[in-house]
């Protein structure tokens, strides 16, 4: 393994890192334009990873291993706990990786010239860089606890988010988020533990396939992988904390949380519910593909009375993630695919989302849908954009919201039989709702007589920080590939 | 009987301590010389017990020996003699205003600490239990220890913690010697390596005195339905003495349990207890507003999670020895804050009295984090992190999965006020109901930053450097203690 690609490896988890670090000693000017830049510098070895999937293909044989990451980095840790430091990085993981630099990048940049109002500014981007390492190390884990470990960094600094820079209920929200998710992620680590004790082992590559682990034990660990991850992704009904810590987040921290932070829900359930305890994907998948197909009518269902636009696009997360949950729960190749596809899509569209409701928030200073109207006759740029935003959101062909979803549905319809037919139909029922809420929405917002005056002008940081979400929108729906290119071989070797 | 006296320094650097301390003194009645002949000593202590390290036992009649340098020995006689220099340092304000004469109270702390020493090497009971006694000993006098200035307000909450202290501690060791006397009756043995489970027809009675000696020192430890007596203690405890009563003490009380179970089977016992403690503290913890009171609830429910460990036996020793380091390095650095936050020789205060503390002072809030956050088991620190993955992992291992996800809820409890009274350093000042000009002004005259003395302020760095740097090397606290 070239030794270059091994340095990239760490450095996308530890410059965030040392950028942190370095912030809480900087004095308070120079934190914008530090953050900014080590957050544009954990892009580049980002940027340089996927020149190493080439070799990857000169490796190929017969007998493939199960997850052969295009570079790889395994050093013992703690070889008491079974811990190697063993960062990797494979078609699976690189689409989330690459959203995750770049999202943190813009959020930066924003906050950088829109600091909300809270806490220091100093303090958010230094929470915003461990975010990223910490989400950047759970995608990149090739080991257990590993994982484990980066899953938990992120707790507490999504927490502070909230709580320092949220809105008015913002400790109740913030609390309830971090009570819920440490709940998530404790049975996460008995289930971690769990394997790694009977297998001998916590490498997710000598695990992928459930090897070494007998029936009983897979059933076990993937109950409590589900579950965990559910609380994170989130899963109907375990839902509850996310619109509370969306409605209260500031518009930063909505964008991370929807757009990478509920990922790790679903990347983990792939990687290591689906990957390590394939068994007990298979025994509970009919349950997880009823309950994702609950969680896409009851989202809908719910977003058709919302009346606040934050609120609205939160339970619209539900919804989606329900779809990616759908996917996963078919463990076919299409499914699966296209779960990877939707988690990508939705954190494309649901940043710029909360990006644009947080602009509008802080213009109308209401988020209230009845208050609000007529955006297209006062700020006719914001109602496109918006209006683009959520019809992408509510899968248009074309655009980045259409694949996940109609191919988690053609996933269910592949599988076959009555229940995966049954769920299909619902799920597509469910994709007609979300067209009905979305459209509802732009009746209430971008139509209509004129609510709240919003002033037009859009500043060149909202630019910077939309423009490459939309051009990727675009981009994704048009060429799918760019996500899917390299996934179809470890997915197949996911599910075989 | 021959007596290998290089065994023996780090006791004789530890008991040298004390007398030295007891003599500077004496001969010179100078506070500063006294205090730094005191923390010479103390570094001299956890240097000989590193120094020797493992070797051969000593104090032998035939096979059976009553000093026993194992590797969990040597690593807390290095934790004893560190955490009273670090409690010396945290008493060094109060000190210096003469709220606690320095002379008396130096000796007693290195007096607590030789007990502390010969703790881990006992390969006796009767050892033990003078080891657990010459350590609580002069924790009776240290909690009531505490001197008024003329004019300032006189209270007896120190005076009757001690009595509180007193009556307890005194039971709890009649408790332990009975267990032990009984065990004695049953299967003749007083050394450790000799105790059994007793068989024929004594084997209840050597049964009872198991459970009792479990029982005994449960008390110590704090542990559920045992642990009234530590509140009211830590709460009229002056902070420092807090500090080392929810540290060095509770690791004499877990070193001394870890000598009974991992020979005999009290799995029962000490599992109840462990469910009890940890899910007690953490329910009463909700809704403290005292601080020391809150971090008392916590230290108990700490607790429970060692105990959980040492249900397994002989196989948790290693993970709860790991959870117990892990826990009384944060626990200091907590407490190494609040004092650091309060006046001199003041208590612990109402949690209100903390208000954006961690605004006022940056670096003791980050600390404060970093020790709150790793009590609760999480991040920045990795310390805490691997400690309650090292517990589980133990339980799993052995086949105790219930017991982990008591564990695991409880971690969840537990975050609950962690994240309160850790949000409370950092809210923004209120706006008062009356019109005033300037909140930020008000809010500076009720909660005034105070500077932080030389010597807290040091412990603390040392304290936790430590915590980050054991936090990313775990294996080498594992590699020390096997």
């Amino acid at each position: 393994m070239n030794d270059v690609y091994q340095v990239m490896l760490v450095a996308a988890v530890a410059l965030p890192a040392a950028g942190a670090a370095l912030l809480s000693v900087l004095p308070i000017r120079f934190a914008g334009p530090t953050a900014t830049g080590f957050a544009a510098a954990a892009l580049i070895p980002i940027i340089v990873l996927p020149f190493g999937h080439d070799r990857g293909w000169a490796t190929y044989a017969a007998d493939p291993p199960t997850v052969s990451p295009w570079a790889e980095l395994d050093l013992s840790w703690v070889p008491a706990l079974h811990l190697h430091f063993h960062l990797g990085v494979d078609g699976v993981s690189y689409p989330l990786v690459a959203l995750t630099g770049l999202l943190t990048l813009l959020c930066c940049a924003y906050t950088m010239w829109r600091p909300p109002a809270g806490g220091s500014p100093r303090t958010l981007l230094g929470l915003l860089l461990i975010l990223e390492a910490g989400i950047l190390g759970t995608f990149l884990s090739l080991d257990l606890i590993l994982f484990f470990l980066f899953f938990e960094v992120t707790l507490l600094p999504m927490y502070a988010v909230i709580a320092g820079w949220g809105g008015e209920d913002r400790r109740r929200a913030a609390r309830k988020f971090v009570l819920y998710t440490l709940f998530g992620s404790v049975l996460l680590l008995i289930g971690v533990l769990t394997v790694a004790v009977h297998a001998g082992t916590a490498d997710i590559v000598a695990l992928t396939g459930g090897i070494g682990l007998s029936k009983g034990t897979q059933y076990a660990a993937f109950a409590l992988f589900a579950v965990a991850f559910a609380v994170k992704a989130p899963l109907w009904p375990l839902h509850s904390w996310l619109p509370d810590a969306h409605t209260q987040a500031p518009t930063v921290g909505s964008v991370i949380l929807a757009g990478v932070l509920l990922k790790m829900g679903t990347y983990g359930l792939i990687r290591v519910g689906v990957g390590v305890t394939p068994l007990g994907a298979r025994w509970a998948a009919p349950l997880l593909g009823i309950l994702a197909v609950a969680a896409i009518l009851a989202g809908a269902l719910i977003c058709l009375k919302q009346t606040e636009l934050k609120r609205l696009i939160a339970y619209s997360s539900v919804g989606h993630m329900g779809f990616v949950l759908l996917g996963i729960a078919t463990l076919t190749t299409t499914g699966i695919q296209a779960a990877l596809l939707g988690n990508v899509a939705h954190g494309l569209i649901t940043g710029l989302l909360f990006f644009l409701a947080g602009a509008i928030k802080d213009r109308a200073h209401t988020g209230d849908l009845a208050d609000l109207g007529g955006l297209r006759e006062t700020a006719p740029r914001l109602a496109g954009l918006l209006g683009f935003a959520a019809i992408a959101s509510l899968g248009l062909p074309g655009l980045a919201g259409f694949w996940g979803e109609a191919f988690a549905v053609v996933a269910a319809v592949e599988r076959g039989g009555v229940l995966w037919t049954i769920l299909a139909v619902l799920a597509a029922i469910g994709g007609a709702l979300t067209a009905a809420y979305f459209l509802r929405l732009l009746r209430k917002v971008t139509h209509g007589p004129v609510g709240t005056p919003v002033s037009p002008a859009i500043a060149g940081v909202e630019w910077f920080a939309w423009a490459p979400l939309v051009a990727l929108t675009l981009a994704v729906g048009l060429v799918p590939t760019l996500v899917l290119a390299a996934t179809s071989l470890p997915v197949e070797a996911l599910i075989r | 009987m021959t007596i290998d006296q290089v065994t023996l320094l780090p006791l004789y650097a530890a008991s040298g301590t004390a007398v030295l301390v007891l003599l500077m003194d004496l001969l010179f009645a100078r506070r500063t010389a006294t205090v730094v002949a005191f923390a010479a000593g103390g570094i001299a202590t956890a240097a000989s017990a590193i120094v020797v390290g493992v070797r051969p036992a000593t104090f032998c009649a035939g096979a059976e020996c009553s000093w026993v340098p194992t590797p969990l020995a040597v690593t807390m006689a290095v934790m004893f003699a560190a955490l009273t220099v670090g409690v010396l340092a945290l008493s060094s304000p109060s000190l210096k205003i003469g709220a606690a004469p320095a002379g008396e109270f130096c000796f007693l702390l290195a007096a607590s600490m030789t007990g502390g020493v010969v703790i881990g090497y006992a390969g006796d009971l009767i050892t033990l239990i003078v080891g657990l006694e010459t350590l609580t000993l002069p924790l009776y006098i240290l909690v009531g220890l505490r001197r008024f200035a003329p004019g300032e307000k006189v209270s007896t909450a120190g005076a009757s913690a001690s009595i509180t202290f007193f009556l307890i501690s005194v039971v709890s060791t009649a408790i332990a010697l009975l267990g032990a006397a009984l065990n004695y009756a049953a299967t003749g043995a007083i050394h450790l390596n000799h105790l059994v489970a007793g068989i024929g027809p004594l084997g209840p009675v050597a049964q009872t005195g198991a459970a009792l000696l479990v029982i005994g020192f449960a008390f110590k430890v704090a542990a559920v339905p045992l642990h009234a007596w530590a509140p009211p203690t830590y709460e009229g405890a002056p902070l420092p003495v807090a500090a080392y009563l929810s540290t060095a003490s509770k690791l004499g009380g877990v070193l001394a349990l870890v000598a009974i179970v991992s020979r005999l089977d009290v799995a029962p016992v000490v599992a109840a207890l462990a469910v009890l403690t940890m899910t007690t503290g953490n329910l009463v913890a909700l809704r403290q507003q005292r601080m020391v009171r809150l971090l008392a609830w916590s230290s108990i429910a700490q607790a429970g999670y060692i105990l959980a460990a040492l249900a397994l036996g002989a196989e948790g020793v290693r993970a709860a020895a790991v959870y117990a380091v892990f826990f009384v390095l944060l626990e200091f650095i907590a407490f190494g804050v609040v004092v650091a936050l309060r006046p001199p020789a003041s208590d612990g205060g109402d949690l209100l009295a903390y208000r954006g503390a961690g605004r006022r002072h940056p670096w003791l809030g980050a600390a404060w984090v970093l020790a709150i956050a790793g009590l609760a088991g999480l991040p920045p620190g990795l310390a805490g992190l691997f400690a309650k993955v090292t517990v589980v992992d133990a339980l799993i291992d052995q086949g105790w999965g219930w017991l982990a996800g008591f564990v695991a809820l409880n971690a969840v409890i537990g975050l609950a006020y962690y994240v309160r009274v850790t949000a409370n350093l950092y809210v923004t000042p209120p706006r008062p109901g009356i019109q005033v000009v300037d909140p930020n002004l008000l809010e500076a005259a009720t909660h005034p930053r105070l500077p932080v003395s030389r010597a807290v302020a040091a412990a603390l760095i040392v304290a936790a450097i430590t915590a980050v740097a054991i936090g990313f090397a775990p294996q080498l606290l594992f590699d020390a203690l096997s």
